[in-house]
């Protein structure tokens, strides 16, 4: 790419990724420091990019402490009894007490949140969940993140952070490229907020031809919150935690608001109920977490593994009794049209009503995220006024980086954030990264022209060698010198699905198994460097290829670590199938050396709430 | 479902391009009108359907699980603050739905600069911006201790357990 040219953007807070994560950091900020530079990157365009691009139906995360409904203590026992007893209860605690102000400013901004006609109050569609129009919920919020930011530069493709040359293991900015110019751009920042999307494509998905995009989760999710982080050697946790997905089949149209709303329920292909015949098989497995109220998603999804491969398959939701409302007929379409427009598609091209027919669900290939029920990502700093010693040591929400913050799927440890606890922790992230650039003074961060330009050549190399090893061949996508995007990304999926417990395997794991496939996933890292792009859309695709198998190695390393089945339904070990509070009632940490390739793991203490503990002894 | 494009109703303006998620929706340099360039990576959002100013994009049903004949047709008006919706079944079966998109004007939402800037002590507190007023509550932020915390104690002999893992060689740069 000689002659494109390299833009330097000096920042005081850089901001990278403008989802909800990013818009919430960008917000609070420009709140808190009015003199501060502070400028947000995304690959696409913040107005619809991230999770949230296409809209939502429901807001996952409210408290409604003003009208008594909950308290910040009851969501940490929610998020700990979901997630098998393993989450950071301090980081969720400083989500429920914050995340109300959040959606109160949402509601002024515009979202329209429904309200109880009875009440008064927002229409809860659970005890968590409040309903709302969301269909322009992510452009309401860009254009809250928009004014705050000194700029936002769209289109540019995050591909390294960049530490500082004068102090080891600080943060000093970040270097991509532009997807339409091609331009080189080098951020230099005080501090950093990585915001950016969890990991849809790791492991192949159901449908792997025209369908392979609609996957649960965004298929531009390319696990830039764990890679841009794992490289620099922060800590990350909780890796092993993949989330299994059930949902309606081929669409993976969201079932909470059928469950929760509609009072829709599930039976198997015989019409009869399923889950009770499974419950010692459970409780075989985890013992008393099979008590759980509610029971925990990952060991719901077992009974319908069990009940599918035990040949009673497929399992349907039940949706002709409640769709005779109509009102609930409205919701229940209204509810995809919001969010997961391909479920109402496929609906119509297979003349699926939910009036006259009980829908097929399907259980999903694993995803790695840190914002829904899972908590993968980096370990980090809790709040100042209550976290044990062991989870702080520097400013709320800073990595084991300094000056590197995170927010969203970024962050690990804490489950159930959904789109507002998302934005809470980067407003979170944003007033802990003023401080931090205000604390800093004059001993800033300098970034290295040597390490710069190093990465330079290696971000465009993909372009060289597909155009030097283009003239080899007559034409065709088969070349002996060069991988394409697509072709790298397939094989790490089938890695992944047969060695690290995908659906092809039914989610199934053991020591032999990821041994060889970390093997695999090794060849193909080195494979990575022969990754040829004919443009630069497809150089965005071979950075987000690094970026999804750096975030593999992580998740298998995490799961080899832990020799436990701590969330059957999301992945066994067959090697160690039951859950084991003995010696795994902990985190697990990674720290990557790059010069090495090699994840060092540990265990971190889990911390509760003392009145539970007590409670759970009487 | 991957969109596509339709030839006489496309002028190139390039909106579908400059708002896809995905980065494939691009201007064909031989038509000069736009085209998903990658159907496999499109995930329905129809983020581009709602900005085409022509209405020139549509979607049809991944090709390897949905049956033809259907169709998901959608538009939204932000003056009007609405989105609606048709769907159309394979057997000719027709839906329709209506919903509010936003309750005040675009552009209206006040700027994080124009309140009034923060005391130090707010700084160093641990409220967010519009705390405690935004919770709506008379209690303020809610807080516990440090005591509130007790550590799960492994049995002793796993406590320490760490192990250096050799995953990957590092892939010659």
């Amino acid at each position: 790419m000689a002659g494109k040219k390299t833009v330097f953007v000096d920042s005081d807070i850089l901001v990278i990724g403008g989802g909800f994560g990013g818009c919430g950091a960008a917000y609070e900020s420009r709140y808190w420091g009015r003199d501060k530079k502070v400028v947000v990157v995304e690959k696409a365009n913040i107005e619809r990019s991230g999770a949230v691009a296409q809209g939502l139906y429901a807001i996952n995360c409210y408290m409604g402490m003003r009208w008594g409904e909950n308290e910040p203590e009851d969501y940490v026992r929610y998020q700990r009894n979901d997630l098998m007893g393993l989450v950071r209860e301090d980081l969720g605690y400083d989500i429920g007490r914050h995340v109300d102000s959040t959606v109160h400013k949402f509601e002024e901004w515009g979202l329209p949140i429904m309200t109880d006609p009875d009440t008064g109050r927002y229409q809860r569609e659970g005890k968590w969940q409040i309903m709302i129009h969301g269909e322009s919920y992510k452009p309401i919020v860009a254009e809250a993140a928009r004014k705050a930011a000194d700029a936002v530069y769209n289109r540019i493709m995050v591909t390294h952070l960049l530490m500082d040359k004068k102090k080891p293991n600080r943060v000093a900015g970040a270097v991509g490229f532009n997807v339409r110019s091609g331009d080189f751009y080098v951020f230099q920042s005080k501090a950093v907020i990585v915001a950016a999307g969890g990991a849809s494509h790791i492991f192949k998905p159901h449908s792997a031809g025209e369908g392979m995009g609609r996957t649960w989760y965004a298929p531009w999710s390319s696990a830039s919150a764990y890679a841009l982080p794992i490289r620099v050697g922060a800590k990350m946790t909780q890796m092993e935690n993949r989330i299994v997905l059930t949902r309606f089949k081929d669409g993976y149209g969201p079932v909470g608001a059928y469950f929760l709303h509609l009072k829709t329920y599930t039976q198997n292909g015989y019409g009869e109920p399923y889950e009770p015949t499974w419950r010692q098989s459970i409780e075989d497995m985890v013992g008393d977490y099979v008590n759980h109220e509610p029971v925990p998603t990952c060991l719901r999804n077992h009974a319908f593994l069990k009940e599918v491969e035990a040949g009673r398959g497929p399992i349907r939701m039940v949706t002709k009794e409640a769709f005779k409302d109509p009102h609930k007929e409205i919701v229940g379409w209204e509810n995809f049209l919001g969010m997961t427009i391909g479920q109402a598609v496929v609906w119509a091209a297979n003349n699926i009503d939910p009036k006259e027919v009980n829908p097929e669900l399907v259980m999903s290939e694993p995803y790695v995220m840190g914002s829904h029920a899972t908590c993968s990502g980096a370990w980090a700093s809790g709040p100042e006024d209550y976290a044990p010693d062991e989870y702080q040591w520097g400013y709320n929400r800073m990595m084991t980086v300094d000056g590197l913050f995170g927010a969203g799927d970024t962050l690990g440890g804490t489950p159930h954030k959904f789109s507002s606890g998302s934005f809470t922790e980067g407003r979170l992230a944003g007033k802990a990264a003023n401080k931090y650039v205000d604390d800093l003074g004059t001993n800033t961060p300098e970034i290295s022209e040597e390490e710069y330009l190093e990465l330079k050549e290696q971000i465009y190399k993909p372009l060289e060698t597909y155009r030097v090893g283009r003239n080899e061949i007559t034409a065709g996508t088969v070349s002996p010198t060069y991988l394409l995007p697509l072709s790298g990304l397939q094989r790490l999926e089938k890695i992944m699905d047969e060695y690290c417990g995908g659906v092809g395997q039914r989610y199934m794991v053991n020591e032999p198994l990821m041994t060889r496939g970390i093997e695999l996933l090794k060849m193909l890292k080195e494979d990575l460097k022969n990754l040829g792009a004919d443009g630069l859309h497809q150089l965005q695709r071979a950075w987000e290829l690094h970026h999804r198998v750096l975030a593999s190695e992580c998740v298998t390393a995490h799961t080899m670590f832990r020799e436990e089945t701590r969330w059957p339904g999301y992945y066994y070990r067959g090697d160690h199938p039951k859950l084991d509070d003995k010696n795994w009632h902990c985190f697990t940490l990674s720290q990557y050396d790059e010069r090495t390739g090699e994840f060092e793991m540990e265990k971190a203490p889990v911390y509760h709430l003392v009145d539970d503990v007590k409670q759970a002894a009487e | 479902m991957p969109t596509f494009v339709y030839m006489t109703s496309c002028d190139g303006c390039g909106h579908c391009v400059d708002i896809c998620p995905s980065d494939i929706m691009h201007i064909d340099p031989v038509t000069r009108r736009a085209v998903n360039i990658e159907p496999n990576f499109c995930w329905e959002c129809y983020s581009c359907v709602k900005a085409c100013p022509q209405n020139a994009i549509d979607a049809r049903g991944y090709a390897d699980f949905a049956p033809m004949g259907h169709s998901v047709r959608v538009l939204r008006e932000e003056d009007k603050g609405t989105i609606s919706w048709r769907l159309k079944f394979r057997d000719g079966r027709e839906k329709h739905f209506e919903s509010p998109i936003r309750t005040t004007a675009w552009g209206s939402i006040k700027c994080a600069s124009e309140y009034e800037v923060p005391s130090n002590d707010a700084i160093n507190s641990q409220e967010l911006a519009h705390e405690p007023d935004y919770l709506k509550t008379d209690q303020g932020l809610p807080s516990v201790t440090v005591d509130h915390f007790i550590k799960y104690e492994l049995a002793p002999s796993s406590a320490a357990k760490k192990k250096s893992k050799k995953v990957s060689a590092q892939a010659a740069e």
